[in-house]
């Protein structure tokens, strides 16, 4: 029998060479005769052991990395398809402490199965949620989702539940599902590795969700840049499609979800829900005016669901396991887990999916490992490019939605981007202005001018031209911002550049005591 | 002014094959964009007659997305990452580097055509910053020293 062996296909595993390792292995093997099968998996989440590379053994899998193509020849004279020695083993991959004390639901089964392989999926508990939900009514999945207690992982942390029960009980002729997969936010790549490493849970997600409120077509709303992740997508709806858990008379059940993957254009407004139905719907992406709410008059002017790839992707667990089961993990109104991208500055750059209320400093030093580069951690921003930067002394704080807002900060999408003490926070605050200006979609002034204005006044602080007075313009300028405008954009770009400003202030000319008001 | 025959029969193909579906414009564009490099303007009024809609609204769609180009790229496209996860490994730097050796600034082209350069935020590959794309193909981790190798790699067409 051949022995399996696991190369990640992964975009991140990609670009460190997983192909070229795949490709090695193959032909030292076929050199050697062995008899092997390759399984491109996704990754399991540790991205400085990539190209981690696994073998199946009688004791389980043991995880060999960093691989590189020149490394496979002495794996093979070190025989590690039966688990030898080598300077690169890791041990039983289930046992790595990174992995260990996660507690992964929504990522079960990344890492572990071919993404593409309908049968691995299947093995591993895949389509229960389904099954259950065909047995049920709409309301009594809807009810399942709400006493999840999930929240829109996207980042406004909206109740799933409440969304899909308002769809639920809006009539119309024709409803939509749309997942957005426009992850543009910088630190963030989860639902990458979801729809890279098991794409069959989000589309299994969004077939419950469309069985549950009557929907029969969805949209996934893919950004551009992932061209991988467009490639298994398509190549997951083909096979469920094939095998009827897409398309009509679902496993006999007599209802219809069609799926289609729909690809963005670079333009990271299209990551706000309206803004994204705007898109999809051919247009320009510039933001709508709300209400009406999308689960009323959503994708085409009708209701819709419009939810992020993390949130559908945790409702096969939910419909299989039941929301209690769900709703026990986690701290506060923040139930469930959360899958966090560890990224930036740090040694051990991953995923790691924790209930909610580990703390930041956990994540960054017991999982991160510390800064890359050896030196201090100074700065983290969490949540994106419209999070807050958080100083050392805020690292205690549990993610929890909740215990972030109340130091104004947010946990956004879950990611972390961690800085060493080189970093300038006044060009960091400038870099957010010109990121605003730069993807505004331009329709309301506070975003469109505020954004340009702020880089204006950034510079100004920066060359320390009349300081006092333009620091008092920064904080007017983001006082209109965050309460005049239309979409989380320009509302939240002076996050980043008030907590830069209040946690740093040195960095900008002013003494470290004085808080300019 | 009209397409040559090769590009205006891709475009009327692609139009054909997509107009019925709802939200067509886009998937009609990056159809357009992924077989011919890039939106010609003799392309917008096809697709205006074709979806019913006015030149203007077409090629503001168009001009909205940073994705969509008006203008034929350089043989490869290098995209390197802006963001702040890739600012916290360097990214500066190695867009500066990368600026240098290829003496063009973003939203150029070589002189040779083989190269444009453009800014990227985000590629999703934050755990391994900096990051840069060349065509569809991401790099994770990359050094000036890398980056220069990466590019005389896809000059000889050994990508």
């Amino acid at each position: 029998m051949s022995i399996k062996v696991y190369v990640p296909r992964d975009s991140s595993a990609l670009s460190l060479g997983a192909n070229q390792v795949a490709m090695a292995i193959l032909v030292e093997a076929a050199r050697r005769g062995a008899s092997i099968d390759i399984v491109r998996n996704g990754s399991r989440g540790m991205f400085w052991l990539e190209t981690l590379v696994e073998v199946a053994t009688l004791d389980g899998r043991i995880a060999y990395g960093p691989v590189q193509p020149q490394d496979v020849h002495g794996l093979f004279e070190s025989n590690f398809l039966y688990g030898g020695e080598h300077h690169l083993r890791l041990g039983l991959t289930e046992d790595l402490p990174f992995l260990k004390n996660q507690e992964r639901l929504t990522f079960a089964r990344v890492g572990i199965t071919d993404p593409v392989s309908l049968v691995d999926y299947v093995a591993y508990d895949g389509y229960r949620g389904l099954k259950r939900a065909l047995g049920m009514d709409g309301a009594g999945v809807v009810k399942q989702v709400t006493d999840s207690g999930l929240r829109g992982r996207g980042g406004a942390a909206f109740p799933t539940g409440i969304k899909w029960n308002t769809v639920l009980n809006t009539g119309a002729a024709q409803k939509y599902i749309v997942c957005n997969a426009d992850e543009g936010d910088s630190g963030t790549y989860s639902d990458r590795m979801i729809m890279e490493g098991d794409p069959f849970v989000l589309i299994e997600g969004m077939t419950i969700a469309g069985i549950a409120v009557g929907a029969t077509q969805g949209y996934i709303y893919l950004r551009s840049e992932y061209p991988h992740a467009y490639q298994v997508l398509k190549e997951a709806i083909a096979v469920a499609t094939a095998s009827n858990y897409l398309g009509q008379n679902i496993l006999g059940s007599g209802k219809t979800f069609h799926l289609e993957v729909r690809r963005g254009a670079g333009a990271y407004v299209c990551g706000e829900e309206t803004s994204l139905l705007e898109s999809l719907e051919g247009k320009r992406g510039i933001v709508r005016f709300k209400p009406p709410l999308p689960a009323i008059q959503g994708l085409f002017g009708q209701p819709t669901i419009i939810n992020n790839v993390i949130s559908l992707a945790s409702v096969p667990i939910i419909l299989d396991r039941g929301g209690v089961f769900y709703r026990d993990y986690g701290m506060g109104r923040s139930r469930g887990t959360l899958p966090i991208q560890l990224a930036g500055n740090l040694k051990h750059c991953g995923l790691v999916e924790k209930a909610f209320g580990v703390t930041l400093r956990e994540l960054l030093y017991d999982y991160g490992g510390g800064s890359a580069s050896g030196r201090p951690i100074r700065a983290v921003q969490v949540g994106g490019p419209l999070g807050s930067y958080l100083p050392e002394s805020q690292f205690d704080t549990p993610l929890d939605y909740e215990a972030f807002s109340s130091i104004w900060a947010v946990l956004g999408h879950g990611g972390i981007v961690a800085f060493d003490d080189t970093v300038d926070m006044a060009h960091m605050a400038r870099y957010a202005m010109e990121f605003c200006a730069i993807e505004s979609c331009g329709k309301c002034t506070p975003c469109r001018i505020g954004s340009t204005r702020g880089v204006e006044v950034m510079d100004k602080i920066i060359k320390g031209q009349d300081h006092a007075a333009n620091i008092q313009l920064l904080r007017d300028l983001s006082d209109t911002m965050l309460n005049a405008s239309l979409c989380a954009l320009g509302g939240m770009t002076p996050y980043p550049v008030l907590s830069a400003l209040n946690h740093f202030p040195q960095d900008f000319g002013l003494q470290k005591t004085q808080q300019a008001a | 002014m009209t397409l040559p025959d090769p590009a205006r029969i891709a475009v009327e193909r692609i139009i054909t094959d997509n107009k019925d579906k709802q939200g067509a414009l886009l998937p009609i564009l990056h159809g357009i964009q992924d077989s011919i490099g890039h939106i010609p303007p003799e392309a917008v009024s096809v697709i205006a007659d074709e979806l019913n809609l006015s030149r203007a609204e077409v090629h503001g769609v168009v001009s909205f997305y940073h994705h969509f180009r008006q203008s034929p790229p350089g043989r490869h496209t290098i995209q390197i990452c802006q963001a702040e996860s890739c600012q916290a490994m360097g990214g500066s730097k190695l867009t500066k580097h990368a600026k240098e050796c290829l003496g063009i600034d973003f939203h150029e082209t070589t002189a040779d055509q083989e190269f444009s350069l453009e800014p990227v935020y985000c590629l999703g590959n934050c755990a391994c910053s900096p990051a840069v794309m060349v065509d569809d193909e991401v790099y994770g981790r990359v050094t000036d020293d890398g980056l220069e190798q990466l590019l005389s790699q896809v000059r000889k067409g050994q990508q």
